[in-house]
């Protein structure tokens, strides 16, 4: 099985993390201002690259925390992992 | 005081076949404690360290001991202090008094865990047939702790001793009487050659 690592507890199993979706989807500044069509995009259109994809992964059977992982879609190699806030890093894929 | 916390031992109808365990391993359902989960933020640690006892662990899956009980490391800025002398709500009345005003957060977990002792020669190698960690006492000695999967069950494992023959796994008290089965199914290796022992 995949070895994730969780930038807390390390290495752990692949079946000990959930899914989060993509990383660095900001919040609009000002969701009321937004037409449906701009609100529908920031809700449900994700990018889907075949390649380098940073994501949000949590940790949920172990410390339960969401991180950041650069993931490649293609080989589903991760790349990265860093912590909520910092700035996703460059991956050579 | 353990006995503050009246609740039927969940394990209670395995002890019997706790007692038949191979030579080499020895389960117990410890008695219930307060447990109480505590939030502290970056920067304020130090503030739970007066109610708490001894520093709270920074290192990420590790516990120490405290006084009447352990402090174990949850996550970053989570930690769950056990208490054994102490009823729950004054355990946790005691932390949130300390860490409020830190906008730290302290809550009764008493109810959501249920200690489970394993100890014995074959402790490690029980443990290993339903864990991926590596539990060598090298790397998960004492002080260690891990939030992880022990056949199908959440748990948290606590390192006891330096010789992989003394764990703690706390478990969610639903959780318990599938946990000992499990436990009980995968000691039945250990059993001596011969005869099948009735189960």
């Amino acid at each position: 099985m995949q070895l994730i690592r969780c930038p807390w507890c390390g290495p752990r199993e692949e079946v000990e993390f959930h899914y989060g979706g993509q990383a660095h989807v900001a919040y609009p500044d000002d969701p009321a201002a937004l037409t449906d069509e701009q609100w529908a995009r920031y809700v449900f259109f994700r990018d889907n690259p075949k390649g380098a994809f940073a994501e949000r992964w949590s940790h949920s059977a172990g410390c339960r925390r969401w991180f950041n992982a650069v993931r490649d879609t293609r080989t589903y190699r991760f790349l990265a992992v860093y912590k909520p806030g910092e700035a996703r890093p460059e991956v050579a894929s | 005081m353990a006995d503050t916390l009246h609740r039927s031992p969940v394990l209670r109808h395995r002890e019997d076949a706790f007692a038949r365990l191979p030579e080499g391993l020895e389960i117990v359902a410890e008695p219930d404690v307060a447990l109480a989960d505590l939030r502290v933020p970056e920067g304020a640690v130090a503030s739970a360290t007066g109610v708490v006892g001894v520093a709270l662990p920074l290192e990420p899956n590790t516990w120490v001991a405290r006084p009447g009980g352990q402090v174990v490391w949850l996550g970053p800025d989570e930690w769950l202090v056990s208490d054994a002398d102490e009823r729950p709500e004054a355990l946790e009345a005691a932390l949130r008094a300390a860490v409020a005003p830190h906008d730290g957060a302290a809550v009764d977990v008493s109810a959501q865990r249920t200690a489970v002792r394993l100890r014995g020669r074959h402790a490690r190698a029980l443990l290993a047939t339903g864990c991926a960690l590596d539990l060598h006492p090298s790397v998960f000695g004492a002080g260690r702790s891990a939030q992880t999967t022990l056949g199908l069950v959440g748990v948290v494992l606590l390192a006891l001793d330096d010789r992989g023959e003394d764990y703690r796994i706390l478990v969610r008290p639903s959780f318990a009487g599938y946990l000992a089965d499990w436990l009980l199914d995968a000691a039945v290796e250990f059993e001596p050659p011969g005869p099948a022992a009735a189960l």
